[in-house]
């Protein structure tokens, strides 16, 4: 199963290689992260998925806690939060595949970011099935390059 | 205004450190020059940085306080890679200062530079590279602090040659402000009082204790415990001493696992309750872990929350300190009604004893051992390296204080002991130190032999001399159809019989300056023991032991605890 962490850290130089080290040494599997500043410039937010079973979900989050640059651990997976990926996709388009492309960001939310003579990029926001759902539909267009965040979450209220 | 390298000194004068144990070199220079005029700090400068490792990691063990060592950028810091994860992987308070090449310079494959904050990140509590000089004084006392507080480790500060040499206010901090790390836990008092209830009610309880109570000197905590709720007590490898080692106690089952007594493993595999106290269920301790002790509950005493349900389900867990959690635990423990789980215990203890025979043409390491017990009456100081002999020396030497034994239990790094008996030396140079060391595990530090004498440093040192890797050797012989492949350390002839030692260690202690003798009879190991301790400067005993001994009882790797073989008979 996939649990997801949020996870604040001393915004401090070599962090995400200590977290990344603690992950691959310990032989827990990452399958997203993602790192930025938060309001507060010397705290980061990490979002990580984990997967595994819940004796693994034990010892990441112990271990996560041992680091002295760790100052929280939590635990969102079960607990009601709001999460996104985010994804920008350019896509091979002509005059008429065009209109086809757009609507199918519209249905999806999406907007469009670019647009050229040869390509179109759009950027779709929301959780992983989701934009696994517009992947597979532009897939049939041509996908010339792809970009995709790792998940973040908030909890809600 | 200081420079970098004085407010490092000004704030290990801070921490109370008293030696370093070090390697100079180019980037570290800036140190040793504040070092040769320093009359609060001794250096004493070993022969590789892998004995300045294991030395300050020696000094931590014996004394309780911090060991910090000293190596330059580059192949210094790389050097101390063992020495650092040997530390970690018995939880050693110390602090390795690495010299970095200058600021501006890391990351271009300067000159002796290596990455040793990246190196060492798996094998340090945490560690630490210092960019500017005004976080030097801080950064030290937050290493001295995480390194010393929580579960102890080994943290390292690496310095970059130009934080060494440029200036600033020397202010030390009072206090750590470090928000990610809380090392003192409050004590869940329900969860003791839990514990002890399970605990009366045990039919068939067990103390399995570890290196925690000794780091934690917790010992007399612990013996109170004992006395007061009469349950048996067994120690792993890590915390024997830290409860008097006395076979002709009742309640003293010696070291349980691969190498314990018949009577420790018994006891483990039929309890129905185990108490851990800050021990980490290592594989060596419980053999094949889905039938390790069917019938237990756990309760586990640790200051490490990772450590709980790590490897084992644990029932009811406690964390926080261990001499804490046993005070409560003391106030609220009564005796325990379990005379027939005792009466069991006793029958096992008399069917298995540990023992061996001295009908040998050469030494018995065993008796070596015993005889060495003896002798000093537990007042000494062990070093011990890695194999064999270690074992022996876990089995046969009856370590009543903790503090007293220092060895590699989790990394089993050869080539520990020589250096730590200098490290525990320096800190008690009234006490007799003394290495029980095999022929191989010697060889891989053998140069800090110069270091001790170069500064006068005591140590006794005894080889059990086979001429082989003794423990790999057994392995071969027992799981291998006695394929002896890479162990033979002699000389041998045509047809694969050994034609001479190598290399000869009493010319090697000549060269060195140690007194030396040989013996290769068990008639002599008394005399020849007494005239060791006796001697007034570091001295050697080669002791040339039966080549093909075993550590008996074993249990094989992936076996269960009762699966043991030897001393069955």
């Amino acid at each position: 199963m996939k649990y997801t962490l949020s996870v604040q850290v001393e915004n401090h130089f070599g962090v995400l290689a200590r977290i990344a080290g603690l992950f691959s040494a310990r032989g827990f599997n990452i399958s997203s992260l993602s790192v930025a500043e938060t309001e507060d410039p010397t705290i980061s937010v990490m979002t990580i998925v984990v997967e595994g079973d819940e004796k693994i979900l034990d010892q990441v989050k112990k271990q996560l806690n041992k680091l002295i640059e760790v100052i929280k651990v939590k635990d969102v997976t079960f607990l009601d939060y709001v999460s996104r990926e985010l994804a920008l996709i350019k896509v091979k388009i002509d005059a008429q595949r065009r209109r086809e492309v757009i609507e199918i960001a519209d249905v999806f939310k999406g907007r469009v970011v670019d647009i050229s003579h040869e390509n179109i990029t759009i950027e779709v926001t929301g959780d992983s099935k989701k934009l696994d759902a517009v992947v597979e539909l532009l897939k049939s267009y041509g996908i010339v390059e792809m970009a995709r965040t790792g998940r973040v979450a908030i909890i809600r209220g | 205004m200081l420079t970098g390298a004085k407010i490092l000194i000004e704030s290990l004068k801070k921490e109370g450190v008293e030696v370093i144990f070090g390697y100079p070199g180019g980037v570290v220079i800036p140190i040793f020059d504040v070092l040769y005029e320093e009359k609060d700090i001794k250096l004493v400068h070993v022969r590789h940085e892998q004995g300045a490792a294991h030395a300050a990691d020696g000094y931590a063990r014996a004394t309780g306080k911090v060991g910090v060592c000293l190596a330059t950028s580059g192949p210094g810091a790389t050097n101390l890679v063992t020495g650092i994860a040997t530390a970690y992987m018995d939880s050693i308070p110390m602090v390795a200062l690495t010299g970095q090449v200058a600021t501006s310079m890391i990351g271009s494959d300067a000159f002796q530079e290596a990455d040793i904050t990246g190196i060492t990140r798996s094998i340090t509590k945490h560690n630490f590279l210092v960019k500017d000089v005004n976080d030097l004084a801080r950064t030290i006392k937050e290493a001295f602090y995480i390194a010393s507080t929580g579960r102890p480790g080994p943290v390292l500060v690496d310095l970059p040659k130009d934080v060494l040499v440029s200036k600033t206010e020397f202010n030390y901090p009072d206090k750590v402000e470090l928000r990610g790390y809380k090392p003192k836990v409050k004590i869940h008092l329900g969860q003791i009082k839990k514990a002890v209830e399970m605990i009366q009610e045990a039919k068939r309880p067990l103390i399995y204790y570890g290196g925690g109570v000794i780091l934690g000197n917790a010992s007399n905590e612990l013996v109170e415990f004992v006395k007061k709720s009469g349950i048996p007590i067994t120690s792993t490898l890590m915390g024997l001493g830290g409860y008097p080692g006395d076979y002709k106690d009742p309640l003293y089952l010696g070291m349980l696992g691969m190498h314990g007594t018949v009577y420790a493993n018994y006891a483990m595999h039929n309890c129905d309750l185990i108490i851990a106290i800050g021990a980490r269920f290592d594989d060596r301790v419980t053999g094949k872990l889905d039938e390790f002790a069917p019938n237990a509950k756990i309760i586990h005493i640790d200051i490490d929350p990772s450590s709980i349900s790590k490897n084992v389900i644990v029932d009811v867990p406690i964390v926080g300190d261990v001499k804490d959690i046993l005070i409560e635990m003391n106030k609220l423990i009564k005796p325990v009604k379990i005379k027939e789980w005792l009466d069991q215990i006793a029958i096992w203890k008399e069917k298995y004893p540990l023992t061996y025979t001295k009908d040998s043409k050469f030494v018995k390491p065993q008796y070596v051992i015993d005889k060495l017990s003896e002798l000093t009456k537990g007042n000494a100081i062990i070093a011990t390296e890695v194999g064999q002999h270690q074992m022996w020396v876990a089995q046969y030497y009856q370590f009543v204080k903790p503090r007293t034994l220092l060895t590699s239990g989790g990394l089993g790094t050869m080539g520990y002991g020589l250096p730590a008996s200098i490290g525990a030396k320096v800190a008690y140079p009234d006490k007799t130190v003394i290495t029980i060391a095999g022929d191989g595990s010697l060889q891989m530090n053998i140069q800090e032999l110069g270091t001790a004498i170069a500064h006068d440093i005591n140590i006794k040192i005894i080889i059990l001399n086979n001429a082989y890797l003794g423990m790999v050797r057994q392995w071969q012989e027992l799981f291998y159809s006695k394929r002896y492949s890479g162990v033979c350390l002699a000389k041998t002839d045509k047809n694969g019989e050994m034609c001479g030692y190598y290399p000869d260690f009493l010319k090697i202690a000549e060269a060195y300056g140690f007194w030396g003798k040989r013996i290769t009879t068990n008639e002599e190991v008394e005399k020849a023991l007494k005239e060791l301790l006796e001697v007034s400067g570091p001295a050697l005993l080669d002791i040339w032991i039966e080549k093909e001994e075993n550590v008996f009882p074993m249990v094989p790797a992936g076996a269960n605890l009762t699966q043991m073989i030897g001393g069955l008979a």
